[in-house]
């Protein structure tokens, strides 16, 4: 079975933030996960790079949770695919 | 002790090629932002368009074509700005002086736009070799080496890196050398040469870099804006700057640094206030005579919230009574070179009576509730004012400068 958007933003968060994935969970907010505002660019780079999308800088500030995470990211990618719907 | 005068400054910058440019611009609040033009976009796109270059700089008119070759762009401002600082101050560089006079400079990133043009060959035109003087032109002593070369300064000479506060530590260690007698006189300031590809795609990934303009200190400040320049200040004692009939333009009194040890990009207030302590410490003034604070003021969420906090904690109820402004607002984060550019412009402050503005303010912020001089620089005359420099990495320096009066 292929991940979900949400199973790869989980994947990325924790493998980049070096904690279990099973703590990483819809509703853990990034506070709860320790994740800093250095560890934030990093998982913002290693999602740019799993998702191939370009995420902006003042939209990202915005978000507080892994599921803002989801849902920014699955807009976005959306967003490609209409973009480009042969791709 | 020996008191300590500035006699001489240069600067490089985007809002002036020379200190009355300079002057001029901070009076008038002029801004030096805008669309990066040198950058090639066919070798690659960078996220933010804006930056702070400096136009209309021909070294060619500078430097003789033998000269050029073996310096990079932040080397060329480094020596421009030492030129215009030596001129000024009417030195003779007699044998004494040579032999012990000391350079110090500041610069983050040092000639690793040369080092990029150089690896950009090797890795993607498949060239075998790079230039022989990638080493030389890449090197961060690059610039105080040229300065040492072109007067024939034989003295203590080297170069602090501690990214941002770079010059700020580089003015306070010379300031501290000729205080103590170490050396008759110094050449100490920064230079940074940061606008080439790689060096700006590192700080599109920091994501602190603003899509518009700087604007510190305001509710919708929305980051940083890189520059790029150079200043140098001549340093020497009072007394001998008198007696050779040089105009001191104003004295530097004192200097602190201290480390947040905390983390490697936030900064904390407390790092910061122990800086500001320390060198109104060092100078022996009371917070009280403090009329300006040339702020670090980044235009970043993290660090204007900060150093509000720290100043409070500093000055106390002084912090309300105090004037403060980021000049980067008009001349962008030099990095390197932030520290010189902004005790340049607390010189001038000083010396003419007018506090320069923050430009691009809009709207209060009520985590920087400080007077920071919106839009519009004021003629006031400050007995004395500091000028501050943090560092990612939590490193922080503080110069504390007084206007000059011989009593």
């Amino acid at each position: 079975m292929s991940e979900t958007v949400q199973d790869r933003v989980v994947r990325v968060i924790g493998t980049t933030r070096r904690i279990p994935l099973e703590n990483v969970r819809p509703d853990s907010t990034f506070e709860e996960l320790g994740i800093d505002s250095l560890d934030r660019l990093n998982i913002l780079f290693d999602l740019e790079s799993e998702f191939d999308i370009e995420i902006d800088d003042e939209e990202a500030k915005k978000v507080t949770n892994v599921r803002e995470m989801v849902a920014g990211i699955s807009q976005l990618l959306a967003a490609k695919e209409t973009a480009s719907p042969e791709s | 002790m020996r008191r300590v005068v500035i006699t001489g400054i240069g600067v490089i910058s985007s809002i002036g090629l020379n200190q009355h440019e300079f002057l001029l611009a901070l009076q008038t609040g002029r801004c030096g932002i805008g669309p990066i033009d040198c950058i090639d976009e066919s070798q690659g796109q960078v996220r933010f368009k804006h930056a702070a270059q400096v136009r209309g700089f021909v070294p060619e008119a500078l430097f003789p074509a033998k000269d050029l070759a073996f310096m990079d762009r932040f080397a060329q401002f480094a020596l421009a700005a030492a030129q215009e600082a030596v001129t000024q101050s009417g030195v003779e560089w007699t044998r004494d002086l040579c032999e012990n006079s000391a350079i110090v400079t500041g610069s983050c990133m040092g000639g690793r736009g040369a080092e990029e043009a150089g690896y950009w060959e090797l890795f993607h035109n498949m060239r075998t070799r790079v230039h022989p003087l990638t080493i030389p032109l890449g090197m961060s002593n690059a610039g105080a080496s040229h300065i040492s070369m072109k007067y024939g300064i034989q003295g203590p000479a080297y170069t602090i890196s501690t990214a941002c506060a770079s010059s700020a530590h580089a003015i306070g260690q010379a300031f501290w050398m000729v205080r103590s007698g170490i050396a008759p006189m110094a050449i100490a300031g920064g230079s940074e040469a940061p606008l080439f590809l790689g060096g700006l795609k590192a700080w599109e990934a920091m994501r602190v870099i603003s899509k518009d303009t700087c604007r510190p200190f305001s509710a919708d400040r929305s980051g940083m804006i890189v520059g790029e320049g150079g200043a140098m200040l001549l340093l020497e004692p009072l007394e001998v700057a008198l007696a050779r009939g040089a105009r001191p333009l104003a004295e530097i009194v004192g200097f602190g640094m201290s480390s947040d040890a905390s983390h490697i990009t936030q900064p904390t207030p407390d790092g910061a206030a122990r800086a500001m302590r320390s060198a109104l410490r060092d100078a022996g003034l009371a917070p009280e005579q403090i009329g300006y604070i040339n702020a670090h003021g980044t235009a970043t969420e993290a660090n204007d919230r900060t150093e509000t906090a720290a100043i409070r904690s500093a000055f106390g109820k002084h912090a309300d009574r105090l004037a403060v402004s980021s000049t980067k607002s008009m001349h962008g984060h030099t990095l390197g070179a932030a520290g010189a550019l902004e005790a340049a412009a607390s010189v001038l402050a000083l010396q003419h009576g007018m506090l320069p503005p923050t430009i691009n303010y809009t709207t209060p912020d009520l985590a920087c509730d400080l007077d920071v001089i919106p839009n519009e620089s004021r003629n006031v005359s400050v007995e004395a004012c500091l000028s501050n420099s943090f560092a990612f990495g939590g490193l922080n320096a503080v110069l504390a400068l007084k206007a000059f009066n011989n009593a």
